[in-house]
């Protein structure tokens, strides 16, 4: 045997953004709107609370499922969104939501499962789920319906038949969020055609307009659904690596059974961390959010000044305006030159996403206002 | 800017009542109190212009020029300034914290020793505040020897001061929600998914 990839591996198409960093790292005075991170540290209290973990040694491996406290904590602030789980067997505390979107779709796809997934969409769904050995079925998401998922666009990809459904509101790289009443009409098809859903949740805080729904929350859903989440987006802790997943005891023991023997269990530092966070940081979550709204007015303004046709996105710290050029992978190449303004073309986050450019507004005011003027001075 | 912490100030979300004339306390457009809105911007950056102001609160530039107006007006907006590093510019000027105790009679209020306290332009800030002092002012001068000066020939001989304590500011990390020094360099990677 060689170490050469394996089909599974091969499978996998490279990552359309890679190209797009290597060109904006070799340019300097680059403003990037590519960034899908927040600028904001962590809250002090949860750093912390990291640190005095570690001056008093606790370094050990936890919980495989995470520590008892930490769990008890996530159970209960899922009460925001209508969530019961029990913190003993229906929450997994992971290395990251990725760690859990991966350790799911493992868990509970077998080989030739379909999984519909919806795009433009974050980049790791359609890889996890060739990795876990299904088979990815594009589910187009239009821009007409401010990119939200409808049982018409399922339907048009033919979703009936699938077997689980990837989603991801408040959306990546759309900024798309859903309302009770769209999710109820996604969660009906779902149960009329027997489809299990992995939900990502990751940007439920950073929801600017009207309320956060779960799809969990509708009846018959909960028995079918694993919601993803973590503390990287709205607690600013991306590098801390730690999410989580809430599911029947079922699905989150099949999860824990992939957890325990890849991860063992999540950083225990972070999970320190997390707990200060859940318990005592909650008005900077509120803070950072009300930054985000308002960078995201600004830049919804501005673009509509320019004449750059963009629906209003109301959820995550992107929006998705349509290319002002022909050709969008052009368009943001061309930009970067001229202007040293990164935006990353929507063709790398799957179908439906050509002919968009991805701005994310999780970026210091005065950087955004800049950045926004060379936008300007470029399509003028 | 750079200079700005980039952890949030945790000072908690926004809520409070519209006022009390719906032109100009709360805009038709969207929901929340404008008034509180413009005047949080107002605290993070003066210098916003009423352009920027408006779409970072959504709403149109009248309302923006009808608030501040109001806001002005009523005395809510008392001034604008900046937030200035002396250390990182030549200039050698002093600033000191004085505590000051006194004792009130029935003619004379704190109000009354505030009141000639204030008046000195050497008296940057002045506070009434609870515990062991009464009052904190902050003094600045061009050096140590004004300062001192400044409170052995004008504070002290004022007949309710009974005692002063004064405390030259040595280094300034952090003023008005703004971290001095360097720091804030944005370590993420350019693009990231």
């Amino acid at each position: 045997m060689t170490l050469s990839p394996s089909d599974r591996v091969r499978a996998v198409p490279p990552s359309g953004i890679r190209r797009f960093f290597e060109l904006a790292e070799e340019l300097d005075d680059v403003i990037s709107l590519g960034v899908g991170e927040p600028d904001f540290s962590a809250p002090w209290a949860a750093r912390e609370a990291a640190i005095t973990s570690l001056e008093r040694g606790q370094t050990s491996y936890t919980a495989n499922r995470g520590m008892r406290r930490l769990r008890e904590a996530i159970a209960d602030d899922a009460h925001r969104w209508n969530l019961r789980y029990d913190p003993d067997d229906e929450v997994l505390v992971t290395a990251g939501a990725s760690e859990a979107i991966d350790v799911a779709l493992r868990a509970l796809v077998d080989p030739g499962d379909t999984v519909a997934v919806p795009q433009p969409c974050y980049v790791s769904y359609v890889p996890g789920v060739i990795f876990a050995g299904g088979e990815v079925l594009d589910v187009r998401t239009r821009v007409e319906d401010e990119f939200r998922l409808t049982p018409e666009v399922l339907s048009e990809a033919g979703a009936e038949e699938a077997d689980l459904l990837v989603c991801c509101y408040p959306n990546n790289p759309t900024g798309a969020t859903m309302t009770r009443a769209d999710l109820f009409e996604v969660a009906q098809f779902c149960l009329e055609h027997d489809l299990a859903v992995v939900s990502d949740e990751i940007y439920a805080d950073l929801t600017h307009e009207g309320e956060h729904v779960s799809i969990a929350e509708f009846d018959g859903m909960r028995e079918r659904t694993v919601v993803v989440n973590g503390f990287s987006k709205a607690y600013a802790m991306t590098g801390l690596r730690l999410g989580y997943a809430l599911g029947p005891g079922g699905a989150i023991g099949a999860m824990n059974r992939v957890h325990q023997y890849t991860m063992l269990s999540a950083p225990t530092t972070a999970q320190y961390a997390a707990i200060e966070a859940i318990e005592t940081c909650r008005e900077d979550v509120v803070e950072m959010q009300t930054q985000y709204d308002r960078r995201r007015r600004y830049v919804l303004a501005r673009l509509d000044e320019m004449g750059i046709d963009c629906f209003e996105a109301t959820g995550a710290f992107y929006v998705f305006p349509e290319c002002p050029g022909d050709d969008a992978e052009q368009f943001a190449e061309d930009l970067l030159e001229a202007e040293r303004v990164a935006m990353v073309p929507g063709s790398a986050f799957g179908v439906g996403g050509d002919g968009h450019l991805r701005a994310s507004y999780a970026t210091g005011l005065e950087e955004l206002k800049e950045a926004m003027n060379r936008l300007e001075r470029f399509v003028s | 800017m750079d200079d700005r912490d980039r952890a949030p100030n945790g000072d908690g979300g926004r809520e409070g009542e519209s006022g009390s004339d719906p032109n100009r306390g709360s805009d038709p457009d969207r929901g929340g109190d404008v008034r509180e809105e413009i005047l949080e911007l107002l605290c993070e950056n003066a210098r916003h212009s009423t352009a920027d102001l408006a779409r970072l609160a959504g709403v149109s530039e009248e309302t923006v020029e009808a608030t501040i107006a109001d806001l002005e007006g009523e005395g809510i907006v008392q001034g604008y300034t900046a937030i200035v590093d002396w250390d990182a510019v030549a200039d050698e000027r002093v600033r000191a914290i004085v505590e000051c105790n006194v004792t009130l009679d029935r003619e004379t209020s704190y109000d009354d020793v505030a009141e000639r306290l204030a008046g000195f332009p050497e008296v940057e800030g002045l506070q009434l505040v609870s515990g062991d002092y009464d009052f904190a002012l902050e003094v600045e001068g061009e050096n140590m020897r004004e300062v001192s000066r400044f409170i052995s020939d004008k504070v002290a001989p004022l007949p309710e001061i009974t005692q002063t304590v004064t405390h030259y500011v040595m280094e300034t990390y952090k003023q008005g929600g703004y971290r001095f020094g360097d720091g804030g360099d944005d370590d993420r990677l350019s693009v990231t998914p």
